[in-house]
């Protein structure tokens, strides 16, 4: 068993439910025992970031200096989370004046797709008996925080990054070669100029058809939500069309035998089920 | 160039203050155009990036401070990993937000510091986002309560929304956080 802290963040406990279910699912598969951090709270998102430099540092401290209790990697799914509290840990370095107390703690930070990819947790599910996604072909969708800045994310292949890609392939799924891999969907901009958004998403989902995927996988909850749900009016070749946008947790669940899949699924907004039926996945 | 624009500030004093909040050295650009030509919403800017970044050595403050286009710069970061000479424009985006906020002038996008305004009095209300609470007092303040309605109703049917607002202990944190914030700001 593997002991780590567990920072959800806003999302999985509301519109990104079944990242937090396949996350927490998946997790106990590998035997890695999640210790939710208590009495979280918000990071400050986007929002504090583009207003005041003090706060966006203060709020994702306040929940480092109670992970910094315990002697645990904190892991956190939320890419936009990760990427806060990974820039608040260096900001709070150099500008303690930004902190009503200082933090000292030394906490390390885990994204949960880097997390999955380390090598004893490849090894622990190249030992499991799996059930190959054979004839699944995605197209693994990693967004801007999952790899830039680098200097934060410690990502090396920050414009092609391929981890993603060949976490889907040792669970039997094509993961196919597109140019969209890290462009932005504009995130919570949704909220205000839904427009951006609206294109900016259709435009990576039809590269993604265009590049022959059946499906996006992301891991991402700003990514999935923009992708799941803005494909009204989505056509290729003249037809409409829709394509389902799953976590790469969901895909790990499914391919391990999680008994909750069909469940964490039912919550998205674009089916993913007719699809996995046809390809007689699930 | 048009000519007609107000005449480069000899003593510009904006362009010291983006650097001093920002720490990043915009002088080192020699206008390749490499942010702009990467950035995914530049279709939706006035002034592109490179531009600002021209503009703030030109001394134009009102000009910079009043655009759509740090509002609607998503913080992808593209901009700034791709800069041949470093310049952490994302970073300098986020000052010239934090420096229009503080200016009292008119929001270039009015609706999206509305948002930022209402996510961040969630925070302090509650601790956590809650989305449904969120929503409605974003949309209190637009007044736009269609926009998106059958969709909300979608989510809401797959369990994705929730009702109530969790139970939350972390309050005097928090309110220390936001007296800070709400004291350096003169609020």
């Amino acid at each position: 068993m593997k002991d780590v802290t567990y920072y959800p963040g806003c999302s999985l406990h509301g519109t990104a439910r079944e990242y937090d279910e396949s996350f927490r699912g998946v997790s106990e598969l590998l035997g890695v025992n999640l210790h939710e951090l208590e009495d979280w709270t918000c990071c400050g998102s986007t929002s504090a970031h583009c207003t005041d430099e003090a706060l966006a540092v203060a709020l994702p401290v306040r929940n480092l200096t109670i992970a910094a209790k315990y002697d645990r990697e904190m892991v956190i799914p939320c890419v936009a989370c990760y990427s806060r509290f990974k820039a608040a840990a260096e900001e709070a370095k150099e500008h303690p004046e930004y902190l009503l107390s200082p933090y000292e703690g030394k906490v390390s930070l885990r994204y949960a797709l880097d997390f999955f990819c380390d090598k004893p947790i490849i090894e622990d599910i190249k030992s499991k008996k799996i059930k190959p996604l054979s004839g699944l072909k995605v197209a693994c969708y990693y967004g801007c925080l999952a790899v830039r800045p680098p200097k934060l994310t410690g990502v090396k292949l920050y414009e092609n990054p391929d981890h993603m890609d060949r976490l889907m392939e040792l669970l039997g799924a094509e993961a196919v070669d597109w140019s969209y891999k890290t462009d932005c969907c504009g995130a919570s901009l949704v909220m205000t100029r839904t427009d951006i958004v609206t294109s900016l998403s259709q435009k990576i989902l039809a590269m993604a058809m265009e590049a022959g995927a059946d499906c996006i996988v992301t891991g991402c909850t700003m990514c999935h939500a923009n992708l799941d749900t803005r494909q009204a009016g989505l056509t290729a070749e003249g037809e409409k069309r829709e394509m389902p946008v799953f976590y790469f947790t969901e895909l790990m669940g499914l391919s391990m035998g999680h008994k909750d899949v069909k469940k964490w699924l039912s919550r998205h907004v674009t089916d993913p089920i007719k699809l996995l039926s046809n390809k007689i996945l699930i | 160039m048009n000519l007609n624009e107000a005449p480069i500030e000899k003593n510009n004093p904006f362009i010291e203050e983006v650097i001093k909040v920002s720490n990043v050295n915009i002088q080192a650009c020699y206008q390749c155009q490499k942010c702009s030509a990467g950035c995914p919403v530049v279709f939706a800017m006035d002034i592109m990036p490179n531009q600002i970044v021209r503009q703030i050595q030109y001394g134009r403050r009102e000009k910079v401070l009043t655009s759509k286009t740090i509002w609607i710069c998503a913080s992808c970061h593209t901009c700034s990993v791709r800069c041949p000479n470093d310049i952490d424009i994302a970073k300098v985006m986020d000052s010239l937000r934090h420096l229009a906020l503080k200016s009292g002038l008119k929001a270039g996008e009015g609706e999206i510091p509305v948002f930022h305004s209402v996510f961040l009095d969630s925070i302090k209300a509650s601790g956590r986002i809650h989305e449904l609470s969120l929503i409605l007092r974003f949309k209190l303040k637009t007044r736009d309560f269609l926009k998106d309605a059958a969709l909300g109703w979608e989510m809401f049917r797959r369990g994705k929304i929730k009702i109530l607002p969790q139970s939350f202990t972390g309050g005097r944190d928090i309110k220390e956080i936001f007296r800070a914030y709400e004291k350096g700001r003169g609020i």
